[in-house]
């Protein structure tokens, strides 16, 4: 359970509807009237049902925090006391949160494991003295809530064990996580939140009473289906083969970079086959070890990276942007749309070709009705976000635009074509932002009589997927400009880094140096597949050949060339002419069906492009053996990546190490384990990494040359990036 | 700003608006002129209220209203179909009044659960009843408060000079709907039309899954929120604090007013009909005065299982049609006609269809009630329509509240509650029957009816239907 515990920090069981649990899990809580000084939990009495309240005055959430654990014991052990009490509710007096997860502040405060272990051990006893109680308890929950102390099946729960999912209230009834749901109301005679939650201590507290005096009935009677797979899993070689099963699904998917799911499977293990007091031993000593180790601290730091990141730190700005325009209808500028339009912002959608726009409006009506699909949202809701869409081949509407986002074609001329054309229709507040994925900021805003309103946005593909964006100042940006450009993303659900201008900003900058060694290796015979294999291996979610081929083969070298050119000899390695020739023959990635690997429609499985053989065989270089084994692969492109990113920290393009870690985990897919690279710097050792990098350097020459700030760590290993 | 503008002129005197009325009515046979003073002379004696006729306003009237008995539907009815039942109205109405079948200038009907044969109910029942194939007609569907657009599209017709008798009504058959084959089913039905060879047929036919079969029932549902009616009377019934009980009580006062005026005889609208293959009908049959007790043993219908809204106090799907002549006054004292009631001020008004649903009467009481430059407590006659008890009990309590004025409705106070006293004497949706599309004409001819037997002056109706939407309208007794 404390595993759900540490899952349901970082990513929470959701319930966006209101419930009423009723189960054997929660049972029972004893109240008298002296509730003093408590300042987490607090009750009172009405009729003969305690209410129990739960309400952090320091915090939006509540957590399960020392404090919270302490009061709720405390009053737990009134509510017993009190004869007069025959059952009890626990609601959160916080419209939309009953309990978000333990404290992870209180887990970070831990100096040790045994510390957490303790914690842990007194969560516990709490949870199981809820559980063993003799008055019933009934759990109103509305809103967030962890699974904690959530008593279910042992298929369902080894599932959200393991992936921390948010599970939709209809769903969690389904699941019998909870008995009864509360829909939500809407305006009375009070606010809709406020008699929302009342209501649903009404239903709960009538509920408590029919528990109490046995009119309804807890009991539930197992289906066909439950009874067959009771008597299945009697069996030991069953539960076996079923451990067996989970371990492997999830060595597949974690590649064993995550320790804590394996712990879990070994905690269910203990506790189905040795008992619950074996059971909750290993467990609560499992999760303090969890809790003090290098991926956890990685996790976390990312969770607060991520927290930082969704605050404008520039202000509110001057205006709203309630008319947003994006020239281009292409993947990107179509995702923006997508994103937008769903958030209430009128959006006008331009681009120069009917068929260009169709395609455009389709991709966004396309990631709409998908969601329809998947009913989290209705076709009603997803017509009424629609018509925030208009689709247009002419600048009409443009002097109502708030901010204009570009997302034309990577070509500095282009761009300058585009941004005169917008300024002689735009209002004189409009925001100019240029979605590009390389070209210096300053040179796009040069064609501009306004350079104080133009700003980079840079977003990833897929948009509504990809929770990163990347905002560029120019020297000549305002502060309200970037405000505006920070609030605009942040409506769009964005995490958000702002980073200087310079070529290939942060993310792409540091990308680029990782790619240039991949192409070398791919040129020194290392299979797509293999290479594929080998950073995921590391930790990388998708594997650099299939991230070329999603970023697109001709982007890569567009890139690579002028980022060549920006910055020298340090970028080099593979040669550009691979992916010029890539290019030329229409291996473009999986936009034209063929990349690094071949693409066909209707199927997953994709085969190595036989063609790129012949590219490779042409540009054949041979493998040095003493830098060429499989983890001296890994450390050579990670190497690269994490020098460019300190040099931009060096440089000053980054603002703080916190944001380069989000810019690198959200948008390039850096191993969340590690943290970020300045966190794998830190936890790895600058100096290891600086001996590693010596090592290329004699053999490759200046691609490995490390940068003075890097230096400077590896000489003095008390200075770190995150303190 | 108008009603602004218009009030001191409203009120600046009885005698302007009706020097008014004499000079249009110059043109009127000096007998009928007599009456015309007779009356004036008589409603100024036994009301001390002023008339809301006004200049350069028409003043419309409703002659008579009439309606087929509301059954419980799958009952006498069962074998019908809508435009039987409409016929039915339209020949009691033909009836009560003597019209010649050829005097009205245009037909509508309102309708919510469309036929697919008969989509044009009105036509086909005034072709049926024996109207001239010269009169136009047309349906109209705005849900449960169908009939009252079609009443005041009327007035509408009327008003812009372009009718001057119009016959509005409208039709409900809930024992038999439409249900439908599934899309796919659909879909491939259309395309085997299409195919032009045995292969492809067969080739089509042989796609046919078992999942093409399951039918497409239609539902008492938002389509833009996918919710129940029911469960959203629950929820609104809930967010005001609508006890159980009240709706219970509010659902017994119904039913036991109802059955009084139908013991009484006060269901004067209701009129005969000989079902063919069946009776004659003459009683509405939904009417089923029971205990508290009763009624508490039922389960909820809608929320489960804590939930308030129940079989006893929801309004039951019913079958019926109703039909009203509605006519310029000047045109219906021509004819020889003595008016039932003024058709004065109306409003429709709409807000969110998921959290607000049924809150119509409260959105649209105020707003008519301004436009005619009355309050609550000049109106002598409520008739409201009683979709589910707790949605009555709701608005009454949103009627009452001036944070809920304040806060949702932009008002600087509340409009206050309908005396009860006053309120749906003769029984409601609860007890005669909801045919969603009949309901309105119901209200209008029994406010009318009332307004006649109890002597009062002013009357008001007001209903909610599916979308959010609401209507209100004003009615005048006509001088007796």
């Amino acid at each position: 359970m404390a595993g759900v515990r540490a899952v349901g920090v970082l990513s929470r069981l959701t319930l966006r509807r209101y419930n009423v649990f009723t189960g054997p899990s929660y049972r029972s809580f004893s109240v008298s009237p002296a509730m003093l000084a408590r300042t987490h939990v607090n009750y009172e009495v009405k009729g003969d049902v305690a209410v129990v309240r739960i309400n952090d005055p320091n915090s939006k959430v509540n957590t399960l925090s020392i404090q919270m654990q302490k009061e709720m014991t405390e009053v737990m052990n009134e509510v017993w006391e009190n004869n007069a009490i025959n059952s009890a509710v626990l609601i959160s007096s916080k419209p939309g949160c009953f309990i978000a997860g333990a404290d992870i502040n209180m887990i970070q405060g831990c100096k040790t494991p045994e510390e957490v272990t303790k914690l842990s051990q007194e969560g516990q006893k709490m949870f199981e003295q809820i559980e063993k109680s003799p008055k019933p308890i009934v759990a109103a929950i509305n809103g967030s809530c962890l699974g904690g102390g959530l008593e279910v099946g042992l298929p369902s729960a080894f599932d959200m064990m393991l992936t921390g999912r948010n599970i939709r209230a209809d769903k969690a009834k389904k699941m019998r996580l909870v008995d009864q749901l509360v829909d939500p109301l809407g305006p009375g005679l009070k606010s809709p939140e406020e008699r929302t939650i009342e209501y649903l201590e009404e239903v709960a507290i009538e509920c408590a009473k029919g528990i109490a005096n046995k009119k309804i009935s807890l009991r539930k009677e197992k289906g066909t289906m439950q009874k067959i797979q009771d008597y299945v899993m009697s069996f030991p070689f069953v539960r076996n083969q079923i451990y067996k099963t989970v371990q492997g699904k999830v060595m597949k998917q974690s590649k064993g970079l995550y320790p804590a799911p394996l712990k879990i499977i070994e905690c269910v293990k203990t506790g189905v086959e040795q008992g619950p007091v074996a059971g909750y031993l290993a467990e609560s000593q499992n999760f303090g070890q969890l809790a003090k180790t290098s991926e956890s601290a990685a996790l976390i730091g990312l969770y607060h990276g991520q927290v930082a990141c969704k605050k404008n730190r520039f202000g509110t700005p001057e205006r709203e942007v309630n008319t947003l325009a994006i020239l281009g209808a292409g993947l990107m500028g179509a995702g923006i749309a997508q994103v937008s339009v769903d958030k209430g912002v009128h959006t006008i959608l331009k681009d120069t070709t009917v068929e260009g726009l169709a395609r455009g409006e389709q991709q966004v009506y396309k990631g709409l009705n998908d969601k329809t699909k998947k009913k989290s949202i209705t076709s009603f809701e997803r017509d009424s976000i629609l018509s925030n869409l208009t689709g247009q081949l002419e600048y009409k509407g443009f002097e109502k635009a708030d901010m204009v986002i570009e997302a034309v074609f990577e070509d500095i001329n282009i761009k300058h074509k585009v941004i005169k054309e917008v300024e002689a229709v735009i209002p004189p507040h409009c925001i100019f932002a240029s979605n590009t994925s390389a070209l210096p900021i300053k040179d796009i805003a040069a064609a501009s009589k306004r350079p104080e309103k133009v700003i980079g946005m840079h977003y990833f593909s897929p948009v509504d997927k990809m929770q990163l964006l990347e905002i560029i100042t120019t020297d000549k940006t305002s502060k309200d400009t970037t405000a505006s450009a920070v609030a605009v993303g942040l409506k769009q659900g964005k995490v958000i880094i702002v980073v200087g201008d310079g070529p290939g900003f942060y993310t792409t900058r540091c990308l680029a140096p990782m790619l240039a060694e991949a192409v070398r290796l791919l040129q020194e015979g290392v299979d797509p597949k293999k290479l594929d294999a080998l950073t995921t291996g590391f930790g990388f979610p998708v594997g650099l050949a299939t991230l070329a081929d999603e970023v697109g083969i001709d982007v890569a070298a567009h890139v690579a060339e002028d980022l060549g050119k920006a910055f020298g000899s340090r970028f080099g390695g593979g040669n550009v002419e691979v992916l010029k020739t890539m290019v030329d023959l229409g291996f473009k990635g999986r936009k034209s069906g063929k990349g690094c690997y071949v693409y066909q429609p209707g199927t997953k499985v994709r085969d190595v492009n036989p063609d790129i053989g012949d590219i490779l065989e042409k540009y054949k270089l041979t493998p040095n053996p003493s830098v060429s084994s499989d983890s001296e692969v890994q450390y050579r492109l990670v190497s690269r990546f994490v020098n460019e990113a300190v040099m931009c920290l060096q440089e000053g393009i980054l603002n703080n190490p916190l944001e380069g870690d989000i810019g690198a985990v959200f948008g390039l897919g850096f191993p969340p384990c590690l943290g970020g690279p300045f966190r794998f710097v830190d936890s790895f050792g600058a100096d290891k990494l600086v001996n590693k990098m010596r090592q290329y350097e004699a053999v490759y020459g200046n691609h490995f040359a490390p940068c003075q700030l890097l230096l400077d760590h590896a000489k003095d290993s008390s200075k770190k990036f995150h303190k | 700003m108008a009603s602004m503008l218009m009030n001191p002129i409203r009120s600046c005197s009885v005698s302007s608006s009706w020097a008014v009325r004499f000079g249009k009515l110059s043109f009127v046979p000096i007998t009928k002129l007599k009456i015309l003073i007779f009356n004036y002379f008589l409603s100024v004696q036994t009301k001390s209220k002023k008339t809301l006729a006004r200049p350069g306003v028409k003043n419309i009237v409703l002659v008579e209203g009439v309606r087929t008995p509301f059954l419980l539907s799958g009952t006498t009815y069962a074998d019908l179909m809508p435009h039987d039942l409409a016929r039915a109205a339209l020949q009691g109405l033909l009836k009560r009044t003597g019209i010649p079948k050829d005097a009205v200038d245009y037909i509508i009907y309102g309708t919510v659960i469309q036929e697919v044969k008969t989509s044009n109910v009105a036509r086909e029942a005034a072709l049926g009843a024996g109207f001239s194939d010269k009169i136009p007609a047309h349906t109209v569907t705005m849900a449960c408060i169908s009939s009252n657009q079609a009443m005041t599209s009327s007035v509408g017709l009327i008003a812009a000079g372009q009718c001057d008798a119009v016959v509005a009504g409208g039709v409900e058959f809930m024992s038999d709907v439409p249900i439908r084959h599934s899309r796919k089913m659909r879909k491939t039905m259309l395309s085997l039309n299409k195919a032009k060879t045995l292969g492809q047929r067969l080739s089509l036919i042989g796609s046919i899954r078992l999942a093409h079969l399951s039918p497409e029932l239609p539902a008492v549902a938002e389509f833009s929120t996918a919710e129940t009616m029911g469960h959203s009377a629950d929820r609104l019934a809930a967010a005001f604090g609508v006890s159980r009980v009240e709706q219970d009580e509010f659902a017994l006062r119904s039913h036991t007013l109802a059955k009084k005026a139908q013991d009484e005889g006060l269901l004067q609208d209701v009129i005969s009909f000989k079902v063919p293959g069946r009776d004659i009908v003459s009683k509405d049959n939904g009417i089923r005065p029971s205990s508290m007790d009763q009624m508490a043993k039922l389960k909820p219908a809608f929320v489960k299982p804590h939930g308030t809204v129940t079989a006893a106090n929801s309004s039951f799907l019913t079958d019926g049609a109703s039909a009203v002549l509605v006519m310029s006054e000047e045109k219906a004292l021509a004819m020889g006609y003595k008016p039932k009631a003024y058709l004065r001020d109306f409003v429709y008004v709409s807000q969110d269809p998921k959290d607000q649903l049924l809150l119509g009467p409260t959105y649209a009481t105020p707003k008519v009630l301004e436009r005619a430059g009355l309050s609550m407590s000049d109106i002598d006659v409520f008739e409201f329509h009683e979709a589910f008890a707790g949605q009555i009990m709701a608005n009454l309590k949103a009627m009452d509240s001036d944070w809920f004025a304040q806060t949702y409705m932009g008002r600087k106070s509340k409009v206050g509650t309908p005396a009860m006293e006053k309120f749906n004497l003769w029984g409601g949706s609860l007890s005669l029957g909801h045919p969603f599309g009949a309901t309105g004409c119901r209200l209008a001819t029994t406010v009318a009816n009332r307004l006649k037997k109890e002597g009062g002056q002013y009357g008001l109706i007001a209903a909610c239907a599916a979308g959010g939407q609401g209507h209100a309208m004003v009615i005048e007794a006509y001088p007796q």
